[in-house]
């Protein structure tokens, strides 16, 4: 069964519809992209996935349960985690901190030995920074670790959100745009990070922007255009369908079928 | 008369404000706690201090051994500042942050009343934690109260500051406070944290009655005054931040003391308001006020 599938997923702001009858499914280890021109509904297919938004038709299902709507916390508790196309972070946090509230899910005790400071609480907090390095180093930020996340550029907060969302030990991982705003080593670092996770069993969402990142590590492109699934398929061919190259890739379809 | 005198009347100010700033400082931290975790100032915040002083007061005439008293103090505030958010502020969550204000001025309105009921209208005075025999230095006196509220002060700073820093539920409510989509996202339960916010601050709020109400006589209607003192502390050090809240209530209380003792007792309220907003003209966000940046 698919780890996340998700069907007729819908939904409109002010009687503008803004994504319409949307289905598709990812699988444990795989990498699914959307893809789509701007405006196209890919972050707010996201949105409805991840709880931000209630979706107003059509079912989210986490490994065959239906979790339309629900929290986002409660999403986490079931596996799910996200990062953001225009980042939520926590500015004034350190960046270590940043990842170490993401294992609050995993290390979490009772609430009165964290307030008494009892042995126990101690030694989560002390599991929980060794964990939180490990990822950062990870994502290439463990010299940056004791900096005030604010800080950093947004390049770097985009791989610390990454490291963030990993602490939560995602089965199901959505990643917008994680390579925005970085340069190509950096890109190359996501990359080689992103198959990692995936090759781990857990299920991944892309939105992305650089092609040749989507091109190289999808397994299955879904295409979106002003809110509707266009076409859905491997790269190959995804790339050369005559509807997605009207759509959105017009003239430039040759130049990314080389680099695929 | 030798030139210690001048020195020693100082030193009294200073003792007396520090031990009066302690206390403030106590209220404040209370406000930053529950403005971080939800952005409503929580004028009931003085109630929560009333409520210490009161119920240990009602517990130690009942019979009760001091401490279990404070304990029993504690336990009862925290609790009801628990029911506040839970009746009041939550099922108002989406209202605007104003509204949410004027409903803890009419929840502070209504235990007031209900403590007039509970207890009546007399003044009430807890005995001494360890006797009234003042300490002599310098030519000061020092009663042996102010040591326990400034000794109960630091614990509470150091152990918060502990709480916020080394454990992990103490960094989700930091967290909580930084970004709450974010927190919801790592499976923070941003509800929990408003309640444990509540019961902190209520609970701090008591002890700080407890261990004022040897100095400072009780009544039903002794939290407004605390209400707008702390306030006008945690402005001052920058509302949202427990450093301010500590630099704030002190500078509060010795601005109050040095006031009274130097100039007259009647202008102390005065003095120190005009301070605040001089300080507050120069720094609008307070002392330790922070500058948010929004990135682009």
């Amino acid at each position: 069964m698919s780890l996340l599938s998700v069907q007729g997923l819908g939904i409109s702001f002010g009687g503008l519809s803004a994504v319409r009858d949307v289905s598709f499914a990812v699988n444990a280890g795989e990498i699914v992209s959307v893809i789509g021109p701007n405006g196209a509904g890919k972050t707010t297919l996201f949105n409805m996935i991840s709880g931000v938004y209630l979706p107003k038709a059509g079912q989210v299902r986490l490994d065959g349960e239906t979790v339309t709507g629900l929290r986002p916390d409660l999403l986490a508790r079931r596996g799910l985690s996200r990062t953001f196309q225009n980042l939520q972070i926590f500015q004034q946090m350190s960046v270590l901190d940043n990842v170490v509230v993401g294992f609050h899910l995993h290390e979490r005790g009772p609430v009165l030995s964290d307030l008494l400071g009892l042995p126990g609480a101690r030694r989560r907090s002390r599991a929980s920074t060794q964990g939180a390095r490990e990822l950062l180093e990870r994502v290439g930020l463990a010299r940056a670790a004791e900096r005030e996340a604010g800080a950093l550029s947004y390049g770097a907060l985009k791989r610390l959100e990454i490291a963030r969302a990993l602490a939560v030990r995602p089965r199901v991982l959505l990643l917008d745009e994680p390579a925005a705003g970085c340069n190509a080593v950096e890109t190359e670092e996501i990359d080689r990070l992103i198959a990692e996770v995936a090759d781990s069993g857990v299920a991944i969402l892309l939105v992305e922007h650089d092609m040749k990142l989507v091109m190289r590590l999808s397994h299955t492109i879904v295409v979106l255009d002003h809110g509707e699934k266009i076409a859905e398929g491997d790269p190959a061919t995804v790339s050369r369908d005559p509807q997605v190259i009207e759509a959105y890739l017009g003239a430039s379809a040759e130049v990314i079928d080389a680099h695929g | 008369m030798s030139d210690l005198v001048p020195f020693s009347d100082l030193l009294q100010f200073l003792v007396s404000g520090v031990t009066v700033g302690a206390v403030y400082a106590l209220v404040a931290l209370g406000f930053t706690i529950i403005y971080n975790a939800s952005d409503v100032v929580n004028f009931a915040q003085g109630e929560f201090v009333m409520l210490g002083g009161m119920i240990s007061v009602a517990a130690v005439s009942a019979g009760l051994p001091l401490p279990l008293a404070a304990l029993i103090a504690i336990v009862i505030t925290a609790a009801i500042g628990v029911a506040l958010n839970t009746l009041a502020i939550e099922p108002a969550r989406g209202a605007p942050v104003v509204s949410l204000i004027i409903i803890t001025i009419g929840a502070s309105i209504f235990i007031r009343g209900v403590t007039q009921i509970v207890f009546g209208k007399g003044t009430h005075r807890l005995p001494p934690f360890s006797g009234d025999a003042p300490l002599h230095l310098f030519g000061a006196a020092i009663l042996p109260q102010s040591l326990w509220v400034v000794a109960g002060a630091v614990a509470i700073f150091v152990g918060l500051w502990l709480f916020f820093t080394r454990t992990l539920t103490g960094r989700a409510v930091l967290a909580t406070s930084n970004n709450r989509l974010a927190a919801q996202l790592v499976g923070i339960n941003t509800g929990f944290v408003m309640t444990l916010s509540f019961a902190l601050s209520a609970g701090i709020g008591a002890l700080a009655g407890v261990l004022i109400t040897p100095i400072t006589p009780t009544s039903f209607e002794v939290g407004i005054t605390l209400a707008l003192k702390g306030f006008a502390a945690a402005m001052l050090g920058g509302m949202g931040n427990p450093k301010g809240a500590l630099a704030g209530g002190l500078l509060l209380g010795l601005l109050e003391a040095l006031t009274a003792g130097y100039l007259s007792s009647h202008y102390k309220d005065a003095v120190a308001f005009f301070v605040i907003l001089v300080v507050l003209f120069a720094f609008p966000r307070g002392l330790y006020g922070s500058n948010p940046t929004e990135r682009v």
